[in-house]
């Protein structure tokens, strides 16, 4: 098991035959993702990458079965894309675009829960590195080699930060059954928590690790959601301890506004809650591993 | 994106909000004409600057004679206001706003934010108007008023109502409050701000409101939509190498500290200075040059990190996740090449292909000091630093 996505998965790109959306649907193509067809509106009915293109994502619904889809559609239509995908039934869509308007995202969150919390659509990012489940698929932008398959669950804002974790757990020995991205956006599709849920649920996890930034709210929650409702191990890195107050450092998101927020706060505010901390970004390895050992 | 108050004003005034009568001046002149045209008696000369807590720092002139506008005019026009959140070095002085004054009989603080735990359009006010929204906080904490902004409906006359009675406001004015609130909702979301404070928002002694001071703050991600925000960019307001860096897609805040950092994604650029922290240094800024790192962005960071006076040592940290290292440290000795930079260079490359990376730098003839991990990636830095100290 793992969570989100896996060898089974039948998976749609939005944005298919663009540039980046067609590089990367080869490089998931090629790590073993089931990737069944894409959507460009304009393009139903030719192949590509040796499948099919649909205009609208319901007929390729309908054609292929798809579950899940990966976005790759620019700023100014990617929020229409995602009520696309979310009205067209699929359980899961994962957003790369980065740079689509706040109030945008407020609108397709609102739109999401039109429907049922059991065909409700599951989003992750925008603004995000996408989905890993080592060895069996991928759906995202990560680079796949830097993953060895195993038991350490991980949800992080930043895509080469989430890489650097993940290397220096493959340097220490140590796997990931899925790393998943939520997006360095002020709004999300999925939080830190919603993750963590599904993490404390999966057979294969047997540690959490969160790599969150200063700005917003998310971390905080996790770490109550953590303290109350999961029995497996929770480590945590807070990234920005050196950010003025005020500024935005480089994601949308990441920007103290409010108290709380800032590093040091939030490190204090996860301890409470009973999760590890890994001081330095240079320790994920050597603290991941301690924890595995212990809870082993 | 920020915008100025007489910007902000003039904004609002479009959706209905009511605001005081004033016009913009560049030179005493100017101003002194400005107030003649106003009328009156009695003029505030308001410096306008993208900061608060500018009326503390001096850039707000009260004036009750000609003479007087003309002479504060003259103070401020050039001049830099310095307040706790511009840094030394302040915000020039450029143009000014001549208002008439107005008799108050009270102030209001009104402000609506994108609140991130609720995802919604968050309204707060309170009856405790003209501090700063943090001294509120801090000291009468009780009087926020908070609604949250249900965005398939938005702002609703009866939500806008119990705002104005919490806020004690007179049942002769509620009515117009409840527009102005309604007016205020409107301009944020159409214009996708992500922050409009009016602080104060007076009722005057004549009874009616007035928008006295007006901020706002816009989503940068949105200006696409909006012609006619992205032209009320004001680049005299910005930081000379923040706007450059940001015109050229990359991401840079500006610190202070020597060690100049140049690094592919924003998670990992924060915790890579987190790290320079821990090793006993100091970042001289952030900069994301993107996921993708390509050669010619390393060139142009370099380029922009150099051109800090106060940079006495770089670090390059890039993690090559859809490219590749060797390509990257190409890059690395063609800007070191081309910059001829008398500064050490600490390189640390990870990721795809990063073995041929590092042989590019090895056989290379460009004296940068390699790194393997990020631990040792910091502390080599910093080590260059100290060294050049007690050299």
């Amino acid at each position: 098991m793992s969570i989100v996505v896996d060898e089974s998965t039948r998976v749609l790109v939005q944005g298919f035959t663009g540039r980046i959306g067609s590089f990367h649907a080869e490089e998931m193509i090629e790590y073993g993702t089931d990737i069944v067809g894409g959507v460009t509106p304009g393009r139903g009915g030719s192949t590509h990458l040796d499948r099919p293109v649909f205009d609208t994502v319901k007929d390729a619904v309908e054609a292929t079965g798809a579950q899940a889809s990966i976005v790759f559609v620019p700023p100014p239509f990617a929020a229409d894309a995602l009520m696309e995908a979310a009205d067209a039934g699929l359980r899961t869509a994962v957003c790369v675009t980065d740079g689509i308007p706040a109030q945008d995202m407020m609108t397709v969150k609102r739109y999401m829960r039109r429907y049922k919390a059991e065909r409700r659509m599951h989003l992750i990012g925008p603004n995000c590195a996408g989905v890993i489940s080592p060895g069996k698929a991928l759906l995202g932008i990560m680079p796949g080699h830097i993953y060895l398959q195993g038991e350490v669950g991980i949800i992080g804002r930043s895509g080469t930060l989430g890489y650097e974790a993940a290397s220096q757990l493959k340097a220490a020995g140590i796997g990931v059954s899925t790393s998943v991205g939520i997006g360095g956006d002020p709004i999300n599709g999925s939080s830190f928590k919603d993750h963590m849920a599904a993490f404390e649920q999966d057979p294969d996890t047997k540690v959490v690790v969160m790599i969150g930034e200063i700005g917003g709210p998310q971390e905080a929650e996790a770490a109550a959601f953590a303290k109350e409702h999961m029995y497996k191990p929770v480590i945590g890195y807070i990234a920005g301890l050196t950010a003025p107050k005020g500024r935005t450092m480089g994601h949308a998101g990441a920007v103290v506004s409010t108290v709380g927020e800032s590093a040091a706060e939030k490190v204090e505010i996860l301890k409470g809650c009973g999760v590890t901390i890994v001081e330095r970004p240079s320790e994920f390895g050597e603290v991941v591993g301690r924890v595995l050992n212990r809870a082993a | 994106m920020d915008i100025h108050e007489y910007q902000a004003k003039s904004l609002l005034a479009e959706f209905g909000v009511p605001i005081p009568i004033g016009g913009l001046a560049y030179s005493p002149e100017q101003a002194t004409y400005r107030a003649t045209e106003i009328g009156g008696g009695a003029w505030v000369v308001k410096a306008q600057v993208h900061t608060g807590g500018r009326g503390k720092a001096g850039g707000i002139r009260m004036c009750s004679s000609e003479r007087e506008v003309w002479e504060a005019a003259d103070d401020l026009l050039g001049s830099r206001i310095v307040t706790d959140q511009t840094g030394d070095r302040g915000r020039g002085v450029f143009r000014l706003y001549i208002e008439q004054t107005v008799d108050i009989d009270r102030e209001i603080y009104l402000g609506f934010v994108l609140d991130r735990s609720t995802e919604r359009i968050m309204l707060v006010a309170s009856a405790a108007g003209g501090m700063e929204i943090e001294e509120i906080m801090d000291k009468s904490p009780e009087s926020l008023i908070r609604v949250v902004i249900e965005p398939a409906v938005g702002l609703q006359a009866f939500q806008a109502r119990e705002v104005a009675f919490a806020l004690g406001i007179d049942s002769g004015v509620v009515a117009e409050a409840s527009n102005l609130l309604v007016a205020c909702y409107r301009a944020f979301r159409e214009l996708d701000a992500t922050m409009i404070e009016i602080n104060p928002l007076v009722i005057t002694d004549a009874g009616r409101m007035l928008a006295l001071d007006a901020k706002m703050t816009f989503d940068d991600n949105a200006l696409f939509k909006h012609q006619k925000v992205s032209e009320l960019r004001d680049k005299s307001q910005e930081d000379p190498r923040e706007m450059r860096a940001n015109d050229r897609g990359l991401s840079y805040v500006g610190l202070d500290g020597d060690i100049g950092c140049i690094i592919n994604g924003a998670g990992l650029a924060m915790a890579t200075m987190d790290m320079i922290k821990h090793s006993g240094g100091k970042p001289a800024n952030f900069l994301d040059i993107g996921g993708g790192a390509s050669p010619e962005r390393v060139a142009k960071a370099f380029n922009l990190v150099r051109s800090d006076e106060s940079v006495r040592a770089i670090l390059v940290n890039i993690f090559a996740g859809i490219n590749r290292c060797d390509w990257v440290a190409e890059g690395v000795v063609k800007a070191m090449h081309e910059l001829d930079l008398q500064m050490p260079v600490v390189v640390r490359l990870s990721g795809t292909n990063v073995e041929e990376g590092r042989r590019i730098l090895t056989e290379s003839d460009v004296p940068v000091i390699i790194a393997d991990t990020l631990a040792e990636a910091a502390e080599k830095v910093v080590d260059a630093v100290n060294k050049e100290d007690a050299a």
